[in-house]
């Protein structure tokens, strides 16, 4: 993927000589001390980021962590005191009004905490806003507000003014106007943050939804762990104005920067984070169709498991033979497939585990995991369900259960 | 003892050098206000007295009624009524139009001043003691500067109403517009608004309810001059109350004050009324 938004040493000041602070900060003093000292504040100090064109980065931080100043760098609502950012290589800090007019009208749009629509105009003039200062011709803002307030699925409101809504729908109606302007960029400052938990994990699906269609590039910036996990396809994670971690949620969780980190991901809901292919044993062997009873219990054996799954030439699983039934099969002569088992489930490697409690529950047997293609990629046991939940890492148990 | 020491300063003295020097190098200035402010009183007050009776009172009560409620529309149009049967008709005609002229100018002049006042520090800084000063100066003081440059009549009770009565819309209009909430004004900005489109599209319609409680006030304290401008010869309700404190008319002072205050229940609940409209959908309670 190609970089989008490459930001160099991007610092951000607040008081009346920002500049003058700067060798302080790279002599390490603390946020605290420079405002005691100084009276500045040190919003963002030092950030270089490579943001990829059509991901969702998420920065992450706790009130104060310097995160809403950072992301009203990137459409200059905050000019950085220090550093460049560039969108599609081209230096935005250093444009002058005419281009960073025209940037913010075509190429990058926002979307607030508390909504900031415009109390005054109607649904579709709210949506029209972005349109109707680029002077786009009346007919045509009003096909495209149409067409994107329908994709937020608020067909029929069109005539209502914004304090007619939830706050739910009112953050669509956000959503609709920044994706009117069909910007590249979308930056969303912790947009679901002022909704109640059951909407905002609705608006969570929805976004997710919205970008797989449509492809954006989006900066999403949340306080909450769990919310940055499951959108980002990768997390900056922010303390005192320092960009501290960028990762996956993965390797976030996986190897925590520091201590700061590691208390952050503490309460992280690990289930909705990790996915079938991360606690999955990929099988040593497989064991196929053409093979025969023997070497099914072989391999149960040097697994210490009770149960093998069975696939085709194209590894597509068959079925599931237990140990039981393999040693019986060989006192009675009986071919693998005589006692293949087909009672056993499916999960594709990218669930959650969240969604593979219920299937583990009911299920007698490991759970077969396979790639988008229906091949097996390797299987569940039901306490790889449980263990992965904790952190201890699930890869490092050699003794397997079942 | 304590006396004070022989020193003397005479601002007043500069003042009135002031005064006769701005009126003798701008006369033309002056006289220019004079024909656009006489023009447009007379010219409200030739509508207002040329209107049948019945067709004000009945458009006195469908303000009422699209602004407030049936009952208050024939509550306004019967107190016009009694204004009319005090034989004050006409006396009303012209304070209402020195009124309306009064406030015309005064939302011409507040409003840009108030947004100026918004957008610059430092303009703010140099008008707030400038209004203070307005507000709490006595009235009859600007009266003797109004006689200078317009001379007896209702320029000079335009004039002196305009002192008093413009502060409260310029305040209102600078709060008003600082007080738009700071992540609509981010998201206007978002869009690359220019700062025209941002003041006309967002900022301006945003405030426009404080604008109309500014408004409101403006009309009020335009009212409550128009006994004092009646001093400097401005004719109407107020010329009647002055009238009557010469003769000791008991009756004639009651009747001209009574109408002044039915004038002002009138237009204060209409004002407000239209601000009510504008509050609708704008999150200002």
């Amino acid at each position: 993927m190609t970089t989008k938004i490459k930001l160099e040493n991007v610092s951000k000041i607040f008081g009346p000589k920002p500049k003058s602070v700067i060798p302080m900060i790279k002599d390490g003093k603390s946020k605290e001390e420079i405002l005691a000292e100084t009276n500045h504040t040190v919003g963002v100090y030092d950030a270089s980021l490579d943001i990829k064109k059509g991901e969702v980065f998420v920065i992450m931080g706790l009130s104060g962590s310097g995160k809403s100043t950072l992301i009203r760098c990137f459409n200059l609502l905050n000019k950085p005191t220090t550093g460049s950012i560039f969108i599609d290589d081209v230096d935005i800090v250093s444009a002058d009004k005419t281009l960073l007019k025209q940037i913010r009208q075509e190429k990058i749009a926002m979307v607030f905490q508390h909504f900031g629509l415009f109390s005054h105009r109607t649904i579709l003039s709210n949506v029209e806003y972005g349109l109707e200062v680029r002077n786009v011709p009346k007919e045509e803002r009003r096909d495209i507000a149409m067409k994107n307030i329908e994709i937020v699925g608020l067909k029929g409101y069109e005539d209502k003014y914004p304090d007619e809504l939830s706050g739910g729908m009112q953050q669509r109606v956000g959503l609709a106007r920044a994706l009117a302007n069909d910007p590249d960029v979308l930056l969303m400052d912790e947009p679901f943050s002022a909704l109640d938990p059951l909407i905002r994990r609705e608006m969570q699906l929805e976004l997710l939804d919205i970008q797989e269609r449509l492809q954006k590039t989006i900066i999403f910036i949340t306080h909450d762990v769990n919310e940055a996990f499951k959108l980002g396809d990768r997390v900056a994670v922010m303390k005192d104005g320092h960009v501290v971690q960028v990762g996956t949620p993965e390797e976030i969780i996986e190897s925590p920067a520091n201590d700061y980190i590691t208390e952050f991901i503490k309460d992280i809901d690990r289930s909705k984070v990790f996915q079938a292919e991360h606690i999955m044993i990929k099988p040593n062997a497989l064991v196929s169709t053409k093979d025969g009873v023997k070497v099914a219990i072989k391999e149960m054996k040097e697994n210490g498991i009770s149960s093998v799954f069975v696939v085709d030439r194209s590894r597509q699983v068959k079925g599931i033979v237990t140990i039981d039934d393999a040693i019986a099969a060989v006192k009675e002569k009986k071919t693998l497939e005589d006692i293949l088992r087909d009672d056993y489930s499916v999960v594709n490697k990218d669930e959650y585990i969240n969604d593979l409690i219920p299937k583990a529950l009911e299920s007698k047997y490991p759970l077969a995991v396979v790639n988008d293609e229906d091949k097996l990629v390797g299987f569940i046991l039901r306490v790889h369900v449980l263990s992965g939940l904790v952190s201890e890492d699930v890869e490092e148990s050699d003794q397997y259960f079942n | 003892m304590g006396n004070f020491p022989d020193i003397t300063t005479n601002i007043g003295g500069f003042v009135k050098n002031l005064v006769d020097f701005l009126d003798d190098k701008l006369e033309l200035f002056f006289d220019f206000i004079f024909f656009i402010s006489s023009r447009t009183i007379n010219g409200i007050e030739e509508v207002l007295v040329w209107m049948p009776w019945w067709s004000f009172i009945l458009i006195i009560f469908l303000l009422g009624w699209y602004f407030k409620s049936f009952f208050s529309g024939i509550l306004y149009g019967f107190f016009i009524f009694l204004i009319g049967t005090f034989g004050l008709w006409e006396d009303m005609m012209t304070t209402i139009a020195i009124i309306l002229t009064s406030v015309i100018i005064c939302l011409i002049l507040g409003i840009p001043l108030g947004v100026w006042m918004a957008f610059n520090k430092g303009f703010s800084n140099v008008m707030r003691p400038l209004l203070d000063a307005m507000q709490t100066m006595p009235s009859f003081v600007y009266l003797i500067p109004a006689i200078f440059f317009f001379g007896l009549g209702n320029v000079s009770a335009i004039f002196a109403t305009l002192i008093y009565a413009l502060p409260p819309v310029i305040r209102l209009t600078e709060l008003a517009i600082r007080g738009v909430d700071k992540e609509v004004i981010e998201s206007a900005q978002s869009f690359g608004s220019s700062r025209w489109q941002m003041l006309k599209k967002v900022q301006l319609p945003q405030a426009l309810p404080t604008i109309m409680a500014g408004v409101n006030q403006t009309t009020m304290m335009a009212l409550a001059m128009v006994v004092i401008a009646s001093m400097v010869g401005a004719q109407g309700l107020g010329e009647q109350v002055l009238v009557a404190i010469n003769r000791i008319d008991i009756s004639l002072g009651f009747e001209a004050g009574i109408s002044i205050v039915f004038l002002a229940i009138i237009i204060d609940r209409i004002t407000n009324g239209v601000a009510g409209k504008f509050q609708k959908h704008r999150g200002v309670s």
